[in-house]
């Protein structure tokens, strides 16, 4: 299989935020702002690769009953150590993202790519499997971020477009999540279809 | 007595003022997922309510008796995970052999709560409020109660959204997600009751 | 190479293989970053500090827990006392809101911090900016003990952040809450001459440590 072909697989037609309406509980919660929500992605994007690289090596030696808490165990250390590693070396993020960070364990997208990807193909194009969806995981939170920032506070990325005042605080609050997420999947059908 | 007003405290907060999925973000996969009827919403809601007791009673003694006694706290999600994951199988055939009619009703609904994240986050979130034990039962009924709220609720508006005529591009998803939106905006109408409840009861 | 069969032993088998690995995999990295994260809190800490007390060139004495707060004085390199830094919490709009407040030795506010918060970012989150000196909400040099301590809707004198009236109440309780438990308490054995002066009222004479203000106060 072409390796760039599984890339374009996990970003356009296995996007995970906008297709499949997977891991919808950090999409909605971590998009306060853009930066969040690529912080978000990113973090998603690195367990992704290195669990679904690790599952495909190990998974002739996993027997087919006890599948399910190996792979939970790998996902759950790698993110144990990402935690760490985030909570050492970058503590805005661990402040920023907080339970989120935990919580990719029990992301739907990683288990659900060790299951329907990992375990059936080789290496290699597992770790492309994880950078395609991890950078369409990522993609589609930094825009959905980027929306509710604009819309929110007028700005991208902290920088200033338009007067804050004018902000439609909203958008940064619970609502403007799944207001902004609909918006986004109706206009992301619309342009499918055409 | 302030401990009992405080615990009130903490279910009303749990239930209407942080709602764990339309202000917290947790378990929004069955909120979406299975909300389509309300039978089926109520029975998730039970269940999500169900698991989220016992999981965390026991993960908080795992933390408390095992981790920090060991000085073991950077293994609290791997095990706080595989926990609720055995706890989940357990209670499965658990409700098989003794009440038939409780699994034909919950039953499939228990495999999909292992990845159901407000029970992994409730877990830990009693352990970083720093409740003791009563507060973090407390605390995971409020949630789970508030879990069941919503999914009825949404469910609810979801069953007369079936029979309305959509445009297109809204079907399914979209438009499930707009109606959530105004959910979550009536919830936020809560925001700020239990500061007043704080001054009420005088805590 | 053939798939391995189910059976107990080699369940049994991976399944504590697979433990095995990752805990050492897990008790490697901790060795490496605990290490690295309580020197960051540390740091921190005193950099907050020397934020909340407006100057770099100060010794700050041990953590002393007054009432659940924790409180560190403060003095200058050459020994004066400045006041004390206190550490409060609260419930926000979205959670714990806890603060790191500065108190010069007369109680008025030196600066503040927020340590922790959960509030909504892009408006409760704007805090750590609003109430510093010459923002829309200054609280600098305010003395919560003799100042009306509240937002302006309740009555006080102080600018709430827009749209954030909750958040701005827990902020301002939260400092009101270190004021009163440690900078005015008393019982507590700091510096501050708050205690000070009601001892001279009451005792007609000076001291100045609280624990001989307990004895003539007795």
């Amino acid at each position: 299989m072409n390796y760039f072909k599984i890339i374009v697989n996990g970003i356009v037609k296995e996007n995970p935020t906008f297709v499949l309406l997977l891991g919808m509980c950090p999409t909605l919660g971590t998009t306060s702002s853009a930066l969040n929500g690529m912080m978000m992605g990113l973090a998603t994007m690195c367990v992704l690769i290195v669990s679904n690289f690790l599952i495909s090596c190990v998974k002739k030696l996993v027997p087919d009953m006890v599948r399910i808490p190996s792979y939970i165990v790998i996902i759950a250390s790698l993110v144990t150590i990402l935690q760490m590693c985030i909570k050492a070396y970058a503590p805005d993020i661990d402040k920023s993202l907080g339970l989120f960070i935990p919580l990719i364990v029990v992301n739907c997208i990683i288990l659900g790519r060790a299951e329907s990807f990992a375990a059936k193909n080789n290496p290699i194009a597992s770790i492309f499997d994880g950078i395609g969806i991890g950078l369409g995981f990522t993609l589609g939170l930094t825009v959905l971020g980027s929306v509710r920032e604009i819309l929110g506070t007028g700005s991208i990325f902290g920088v200033n477009i338009y007067s804050e005042n004018y902000g439609m605080l909203l958008f940064v609050l619970a609502p403007g999540a799944f207001l902004a997420l609909g918006y986004l999947i109706a206009i992301f059908n619309k342009l499918k279809k055409a | 007595m302030d401990y009992v007003l405080n615990l009130i405290l903490i279910i009303i907060t749990a239930i209407f003022v942080n709602n764990v999925v339309l202000a917290q973000f947790l378990g929004i996969c069955p909120f979406l997922g299975v909300s389509k009827k309300v039978d089926t919403a109520s029975g998730m809601g039970m269940a999500v309510t169900a698991v989220l007791l016992v999981a965390t009673i026991v993960t908080f003694c795992i933390q408390k008796y095992v981790l920090e006694a060991f000085g073991l706290e950077y293994l609290q999600t791997i095990a706080f995970i595989l926990v609720i994951a055995a706890l989940v199988q357990m209670i499965e055939i658990f409700l098989k052999k003794t009440m038939p009619a409780l699994y034909q009703a919950l039953g499939v609904f228990l495999p999909l709560i292992t990845t159901n994240c407000c029970i992994l986050g409730v877990a830990i979130l009693v352990i970083q409020k720093d409740y003791d034990l009563l507060e973090g039962v407390i605390y995971a009924v409020g949630t789970g109660i508030g879990f069941l709220l919503a999914m009825v609720l949404f469910a609810g508006l979801r069953e007369q959204l079936a029979m309305s005529r959509v445009p297109k591009a809204f079907e399914g998803t979209p438009i499930a997600l707009v109606t959530a939106s105004l959910l979550a905006m009536a919830f936020m109408g809560f925001s700020g009751v239990d500061g007043g409840l704080k001054l009420v009861f005088g805590l | 190479m053939e798939k391995l069969k189910s059976s107990l032993t080699n369940m049994l088998m991976v399944l504590t293989a697979i433990a095995v690995i990752a805990g050492a995999a897990l008790a490697m990295v901790n060795s490496v970053t605990a290490p690295q994260i309580e020197k960051i809190n540390a740091e921190n800490l005193a950099a907050g500090i020397k934020a909340v007390m407006g100057s770099d060139d100060i010794q700050v004495a041990p953590a002393e827990e007054i009432e659940g707060y924790t409180s560190y004085k403060v003095s200058d390199a050459q020994g004066n006392a400045l006041g004390c830094a206190v550490t409060s919490s609260t419930n926000g709009f979205g959670g714990e809101l806890k603060v790191l407040v500065g108190f010069d030795q007369e109680g008025n506010i030196l600066g503040y911090t927020i340590l922790q918060t959960a509030e909504t970012p892009g408006l409760g989150a704007k805090a750590d900016t609003w109430f510093q000196k010459d923002q829309k909400g200054d609280i600098i040099g305010k003395n919560p003990g003799k100042s009306n301590f509240t937002v302006s809707k309740d009555g006080g004198e102080v600018d709430a952040i827009t749209a954030s009236t909750i958040t701005s109440r827990a902020f301002l309780l939260a400092i009101k809450n270190a004021y009163d438990n440690v900078i005015a308490n008393p019982d507590a054995a700091s510096g501050a001459s708050a205690q000070v002066k009601d001892c001279k009222a009451e005792a007609g004479e000076c001291c100045s440590d609280s624990t001989e203000c307990d004895s003539i106060n007795k």
